[in-house]
């Protein structure tokens, strides 16, 4: 789960992170007493915002209402703007990094800071970056804020404040189940204060059962995607223009692999998971038909997955949608002789394996 | 020999009563594991395909001399499961549930190791060792005993893989299945160790994917092995920042990219696969 800006510095704020003040607003009107002078950003979950114009100065509400009518409605990516955020203008003199993420290969959390904040984390030299694993099962002690303090030689009482926001940044991390905590920049302000310029934060989608609250926010998922989380379909659009279903992640990205490489591209994936129920099945065209794809390609290699029933699926899909488009079918599985007949049946294409289907399922999208 | 899983696997399996528990319980006594014992709150004294059925882990090792565990526990219910099997002294846990919190896996699979347990998955199809043990959700009828380990990140990719190989005459010893999530009990370096240990293993097939650098410390760990290495990586079409279906399938800042994986491969040696089913030809060629 990804969550807008202002979102994210509730959560911080929440946890006693101190976060700058600001207000939300969903039409230029809407936007009521902000801190002055401010800035104005887009609230979107895709990155780039400044660049694509998303972020503006204003020195007085009449600016700050300008700029708010400039930026919502503004595309970025593929997001409309539907809402700013018009945050106090910060007096920075300095910019620190911090974050939180999960390291795979170590199976623990690492902490990591930089005196050179404002910047991505990739660009800071390694030999400027703090790097410490915390392991899980102890947690954040204060030899590892010791550590960091010695690495970015900061003054003490800047130092005690940073190191109080890592310890909640971490309990942050802990207790909303987050893959990726981090604030950058961490503002070493005029005043003394730090505080977290900007919030980034990424929740676990597994964890969702444990923060109900969480449920209901957008995420950045096309309207399509958006109806197939709804039923808990696992379904993602791409760019190209044949549409994948298949079973399992590691099959599914082979198969739209395999499409590739015989000149094609897929433009939409789904993921029937283990399930051989008809209705399922059937709700996995209806969503890819939507998407409108040249071609469909279905790819089932199932153990204990029963392909006639795919198949049943797939026959009562084609039928209830009266679609014309041209389906290539392969399904492996129990009774898969029978499934082989209804797919002919049906006017389907039935193949034996993945790299003839791909194949055909290439040459067949010019001949909608 | 094989890795793992062998003829004195004694196997729990918790949450046998559940519709997956029981299904694929059948699936394992079919494949010729010892499945000791089930598991499931509540439920003891039932019978399931006559596996006797325990309220606790407890109960059932001091009944049955389990040594393994395999877990169908929902995901919200699986971390419990997995300290309780641990707890109760099994040496082995394989964890099928997908979708289990993150957090979870981070606390579990530090503590699993301190006590000496080792953990496969969560979010797998689990083990097999061909002609002798299963543990997990593997199609029984895709392999053949053979001298081929193969360590998966997936699972029908795998079983389309396997069943290639199988067609090929080109059998297996051990199948594990290490899991979709980005927090898994063995990693690939792990599992190729295994079976650059096992005498009877000539060689190894890897099906990585993208997400994390889980291939590029296996390429640089298959080039000091004795033994072959192949691989297959999905995703090379996959676009960055979009979950690929699993947990552990994103290409996040640049990182864990096929393109990464493939490149750590071919500087290793090891040869990549471009489809599935090129797997069984590339050991052909190169032998």
């Amino acid at each position: 789960m990804k969550f807008y800006e202002y979102k994210a510095h509730e959560i911080f704020r929440k946890y006693g992170i101190p976060i700058p003040h600001g207000v939300l607003a969903a039409t230029p009107e809407g936007l009521v007493d902000p801190p002055l002078p401010c800035v104005v950003k887009a609230q979107v979950l895709v990155g780039g915002r400044g660049k694509a114009g998303g972020i503006k100065f204003a020195q007085t509400i009449a600016e700050a209402r300008e700029a708010a009518r400039a930026i919502l409605g503004m595309t970025i990516g593929q997001y409309t703007v539907k809402q700013v955020y018009a945050q106090e203008m910060l007096d920075i003199v300095q910019e620190l990094y911090l974050s939180i993420a999960i390291d795979r290969s170590a199976r623990a959390p690492l902490l990591m800071a930089s005196a050179l904040g404002g910047v991505e984390v990739e660009s800071v030299p390694a030999d400027k970056l703090f790097r410490m694993h915390i392991p899980p099962l102890v947690g954040l002690h204060p030899y590892v804020l010791r550590a960091l303090g010695r690495k970015l030689a900061l003054p003490k009482d800047v130092a005690t404040r940073v190191s109080d926001i890592a310890r909640k940044a971490y309990a942050l991390f802990k207790g909303e189940d987050a893959e990726l905590v981090e604030i950058n920049p961490l503002a070493v302000l005029k005043d003394g204060r730090v505080v977290a310029g900007d919030a980034k934060l990424v929740v676990d989608d597994n964890a969702e059962y444990r923060h109900p609250e969480y449920a209901e926010l957008d995420q950045d998922r096309t309207p399509l995607e958006e109806e197939a989380h709804d039923k808990g379909i696992t379904f993602i659009q791409l760019d190209g223009d044949i549409g994948v279903i298949a079973n399992g992640a590691g099959l599914t990205m082979a198969t739209l692999d395999v499409l590739n490489l015989k000149g094609g591209r897929g433009g939409a994936f789904l993921d029937l998971g283990g399930t051989d129920d008809p209705e399922k099945v059937k709700q996995a065209f209806e969503i890819l038909l939507k998407a409108n794809p040249s071609v469909i390609f279905l790819n089932i290699f199932g153990g204990i997955t029963k392909a006639d029933t795919v198949a049943v699926g797939a026959e009562e899909a084609l039928k209830a949608f009266g679609t014309k488009i041209p389906v290539v079918a392969r399904i492996k599985g129990v009774n898969e002789q029978r499934a082989k007949e209804i797919l002919a049946d049906a006017g389907m294409h039935s193949v034996e394996d993945l790299e003839d289907g791909a194949e055909l399922a290439v040459k067949l999208r010019g001949s909608r | 020999m094989s890795v793992l899983l062998d003829a004195r696997t004694r196997l729990i399996v918790q949450g046998i009563t559940g519709h997956q528990g029981q299904f694929h319980t059948r699936a394992m006594l079919d494949f010729g594991t010892t499945v000791v014992a089930g598991v499931t709150p509540g439920k003891g004294g039932a019978d399931i395909h006559g596996v006797p059925v325990f309220d606790s882990c407890e109960e059932a090792v001091f009944s049955t001399g389990a040594n393994a565990s395999v877990v169908f526990v929902p995901a919200p219910y699986a971390k419990d499961a997995a300290i309780e099997a641990v707890e109760s002294g099994v040496k082995l846990l394989v964890i099928i549930t997908e979708r289990i919190p993150v957090h979870d896996c981070l606390d579990l699979m530090p503590y699993a190791r301190a006590k000496g347990v080792t953990v496969i998955g969560p979010n797998c199809p689990g083990i097999a060792t061909a002609g002798v043990a299963k543990a997990g959700i593997l199609p029984n009828h895709i392999f053949a005993p053979g001298h081929w380990g193969v360590i998966s990140r997936s699972g029908t990719l795998t079983y389309e893989i396997v069943d290639a190989m199988t067609r090929a005459g080109l059998g297996q010893t051990t199948c594990v299945g290490i899991g979709g999530d980005p927090i898994n009990g063995t990693n690939m370096v792990e599992a190729l160790a295994l079976f650059e240990r096992d005498s009877e293993t000539k060689g190894v097939v890897l099906v990585g994917e993208i997400g994390g650098t889980a291939e590029e410390e296996a390429a640089r760990f298959a080039r000091a092995m004795s033994k072959p290495v192949f691989a297959y990586v999905a995703g090379r079409t996959a676009p960055p920042g979009k979950r690929m279906g699993h947990a552990g399938a994103i290409i996040q800042r640049g990182m864990g990219t096929a393109e990464s994986k493939v490149l750590a491969f071919g500087e290793a040696g090891v040869p990549v696969a471009r489809y599935p089913r090129e797997i069984p030809d590339l050991i052909r060629d190169s032998q």
